[in-house]
């Protein structure tokens, strides 16, 4: 009759191993060689230097890529100033919603290959580059093409003027919608651009810079440069620059802060995240399950609001760690083509091993680790889900970012004692509450320190939605009329 | 006798955005050649081919019955499907015209679809059923009563089926389409399986809607919890509204990932269905020779 409950074990293996269903490499055109985007052409770049692109997923090599030293920045801005002063300011805001909204339509038009692109550049799975990133992003230039000739009323009385030049730096975890997010608030508001993106996935920028190009964009509008933190260093120092929206790591917004300290440039940084996911024992626990599952393991928790510290009230922690751990077993990790894949490669080399660290460390610490027991493939960077339980706030894991799929499980038994934990940290970007009851998640909401908190669900982005940070994870606002604002002198 | 049983008053909460976003994940699967043609053969082993209606006569039946038993000759190597359902007037006929196949019989019973009869009738509804040699009872749960918050009743009258059912085994529908919410589904699972279900059934297939996969999610993580909490295995049948094979392989993905590979046999799951079976041996067909048919080619029974 019925066996011991603590011998009872779900077998999920079956559920892994499905026939392949790999999406078709055959639409993405990728170059052999790309050059810097400059002045609405393809132009060598004067280090006459190039690196290589690979494919996280397989190590191999899919293209060269121009790297843009002083010179090819200064080309850039001085593109993107003339642009400015002797058309694109003076443009009427109706035609700049027009180019923006052509853009938007020849994204979703090469919806397929962005996706694919994305996805073979970076490692993410095409489930996701297919569903979320490519959509999301041209959603945004929707959105914002909406605004371009709207800004009186979305600031009335204020007069609201472009800034000038936005220098635009843009992090590798969502290649093409972190550009989909800094070009178009730009364009809306009738700024100029010059746009770096990361070192290990220039492709979708660069795919990007051809659609701008087929929309007949006046040249120098958008410039888009290549090339690694040197050349993100020479934008951010260039006197011409008016603004600087940056995304990626808080040690690298700290640079660029001290950099502009005492200039006129303008700022807005989207740093790093360690967000609280916080499950309260009255909550749909299957629902919080998965939300705590999309939290941290969408993109391979490549994400700066991933929800990397799990809280749990004591009273259902076993069962939701229970549940937690079956629904890693059934997650498929691997080759992030195939159609079924939930977890695919980790961006990078680098970052695999940042993470391998991570995952030493918090074993040193005492922390109980779990990883799903699905099988790695041979070639490539990948990581499998991971779970620490046995946390305590003074873990390094628990502290600081990782940005891999790993989670921090810590234990709680009151509302005020998870409000304190959950705000002790030196980041503030994102949080998540599950409860069925609606007055603890007004209570929540207004006593989290941190810019986006979702309840009883995560990871959900809206172009319509305002997004950033507290405290080290930054400061501005991306996405909704907030988006609009950092672009403009009111 | 199961010992500790929850207060039913306070099931867990389900969240409707997250469970339909929950099950409508498991529709991105794509599902391919073998894992594919395995699946089609599975979820054929799993359909209970039903006829419920006024007009069923013995010819009727025993025309569906033949069909159970030959789905479709020109393939060779198809398995049965899992069993006939029908009214308990037609169990012998359906008991007689199948032998010794395998396929069993089904026979839906206490006072079908509505329930609103008498404890005394529905029992010798279900007695009368098993007599005639029916293999699994199909009971309505008092959807009345259950509104009416008497989850004592309800959990009471299964029970009192349950032990009127002898060997059959017992499967409990909850006709998910008057419960409301998904919060109600879970509950009504719940009182189901404490009170002795040996399935839990989403629907008569009377009422719509039928069959959803969010319900059935909700039902299938009710069993999860069942097994952890007790160690006993129950059931589960989707019925009424599946009719097509892509969308009987999604729910297939679902079961494996909820419930993982142990309940992925006619044992543990069943559809529900008059006509899934030949939308599958389409699929089947189209899988081997590389094109469709027309659906001239495949019977109606």
């Amino acid at each position: 009759m019925a066996k011991k409950n603590n011998t009872l074990k779900l077998k999920f293996d079956s559920s892994r191993n499905l026939a392949p269903a790999p999406e078709s490499k055959s639409v993405a055109k990728i170059a052999e060689r790309y050059e810097l985007f400059i002045n609405g052409k393809f132009e060598k770049p004067s280090s006459k230097k190039y690196f290589d692109t690979i494919n996280p997923a397989t190590e191999e090599k899919l293209s060269s890529i121009a790297e843009a030293n002083n010179a090819d920045v200064n080309k850039a801005v001085v593109a993107a100033r003339n642009a400015y002063e002797k058309g694109w300011k003076k443009t009427s805001p109706k035609e700049r919603a027009k180019y923006i909204y052509r853009i938007a339509r020849i994204i979703q038009e090469k919806a397929r290959e962005l996706a694919v692109i994305e996805t073979l550049d970076g490692g993410k799975p095409i489930r996701e580059s297919r569903d979320f990133d490519v959509p999301t992003a041209a959603n945004h230039f929707f959105y914002y093409a909406g605004w371009a000739d709207k800004l009186e009323y979305a600031f009335p009385n204020r007069n609201p003027q472009p800034l000038g030049v936005a220098g635009q730096i843009i992090p590798w975890n969502f290649p093409l919608l972190m550009a989909a997010w800094k070009i178009a608030p730009a364009l809306a508001t009738g700024n100029t651009v010059v746009l770096k993106p990361a070192e290990t996935t220039s492709l979708t920028a660069l795919k990007l810079a051809e659609i701008i190009q087929e929309a007949d964009l006046p040249p120098g509008v958008v410039n888009i440069i290549t090339g690694a933190g040197a050349t993100g260093a020479a934008l951010v120092n260039h006197n011409d620059i008016n603004k600087i929206a940056f995304t990626g790591s808080t040690d690298v917004g700290k640079i660029i802060q001290k950099a502009i300290a005492g200039t006129n440039k303008k700022a807005t940084l989207e740093l790093g995240g360690k967000a609280a996911n916080i499950i309260f024992d009255d909550a749909p626990l299957d629902q919080a399950v998965e939300g705590v599952i999309n939290g941290i393991f969408f993109n391979q928790g490549h994400v700066c609001c991933a929800g990397s510290r799990l809280f749990v009230q004591e009273s259902v922690y076993k069962i939701v760690l229970q549940k937690l751990k079956d629904r890693m077993e059934s997650l498929i990790l691997g080759d992030p083509l195939d159609k079924n894949t939930d977890i695919g490669a980790i961006n990078s080399k680098q970052q695999l091993e940042v993470i391998n660290k991570y995952l030493k460390i918090g074993q040193q610490e005492g922390a109980e680790m779990f990883q799903s027991s699905c099988a790695i493939p041979k070639k490539g960077f990948y990581c499998r889900p991971t779970i620490f339980t046995n946390v305590a706030q003074s873990n390094r894991i628990a502290q600081e970012e990782i940005f891999g799929p790993v989670l921090s499980i810590q234990t709680f038994r009151t509302e005020d004692e998870v409000i304190e934990k959950a705000n002790n940290t030196p980041f503030g970007l994102s949080a998540g509450v599950w409860t069925d009851k609606g007055s603890k998640i007004f209570n929540m909401t207004s006593k989290l320190r941190a810019g986006v908190i979702w309840a009883n669900t995560y990871n959900k982005f809206d172009p319509t939605s305002p997004f950033g940070g507290y405290k080290e994870s930054g400061f501005g606002r991306e996405g909704g009329l907030h988006g609009l604002s950092a672009y403009l002198k009111m | 006798m199961i010992k500790n049983i929850p207060d039913f008053t306070i099931s867990p909460r389900i969240d409707q955005v997250g469970i339909e976003e929950r099950a409508s994940r498991f529709t991105k699967r794509s599902i391919k050649n073998e894992t594919k043609i395995n699946g089609l053969k599975l979820a054929l082993n799993m359909i209970d081919l039903t006829t419920l209606e006024g007009k069923d006569t013995d010819g009727k039946v025993m025309q569906l019955c033949y069909k159970a038993k030959h789905l479709h000759d020109s393939y060779p190597g198809l398995p049965t499907v899992a069993a006939v359902c029908v009214y308990p007037s037609m169990v012998g006929v359906a008991k007689k015209a199948l032998g010794d196949s395998g396929v069993k019989v089904a026979s839906v019973a206490t006072a079908f679809p509505s329930g609103q009869s008498t404890r005394d009738i529905k029992l010798r509804d279900t007695k009368f059923a098993v007599s005639q040699g029916a293999d699994e009872i199909d009971m309505v749960i008092s959807r009345g009563k259950f509104h009416q918050g008497e989850y004592n009743f309800v959990f009471d009258e299964i029970a009192a089926i349950k032990q009127a059912c002898g060997n059959a085994r017992l499967k409990v529908i909850l006709e998910t389409g008057e419960l409301g919410s998904y919060d109600k589904v879970r509950k009504a699972s719940d009182i189901a399986m404490y009170a002795g279900a040996d399935f839990i059934k989403t629907s008569t297939g009377k009422i719509s809607p039928a069959a959803t996969m969010p319900v059935t999610l909700v039902m299938l993580e009710a069993i999860r919890d069942f097994y952890y909490k007790t160690g006993k295995k129950i059931a589960m049948k989707p019925a009424g509204g599946i009719s097509k094979a892509k969308l009987a392989l999604h729910y297939l993905v679902m079961l494996n990932e909820v419930l993982g590979e142990e309940w992925m046999n006619n044992e543990w799951f069943r559809f529900g269905a008059s006509s899934l079976a030949n939308d599958i041996l389409m699929q089947l067909m189209k899988q081997k020779t590389g094109v469709y048919q027309s659906a001239d080619y495949f019977s109606n029974d």
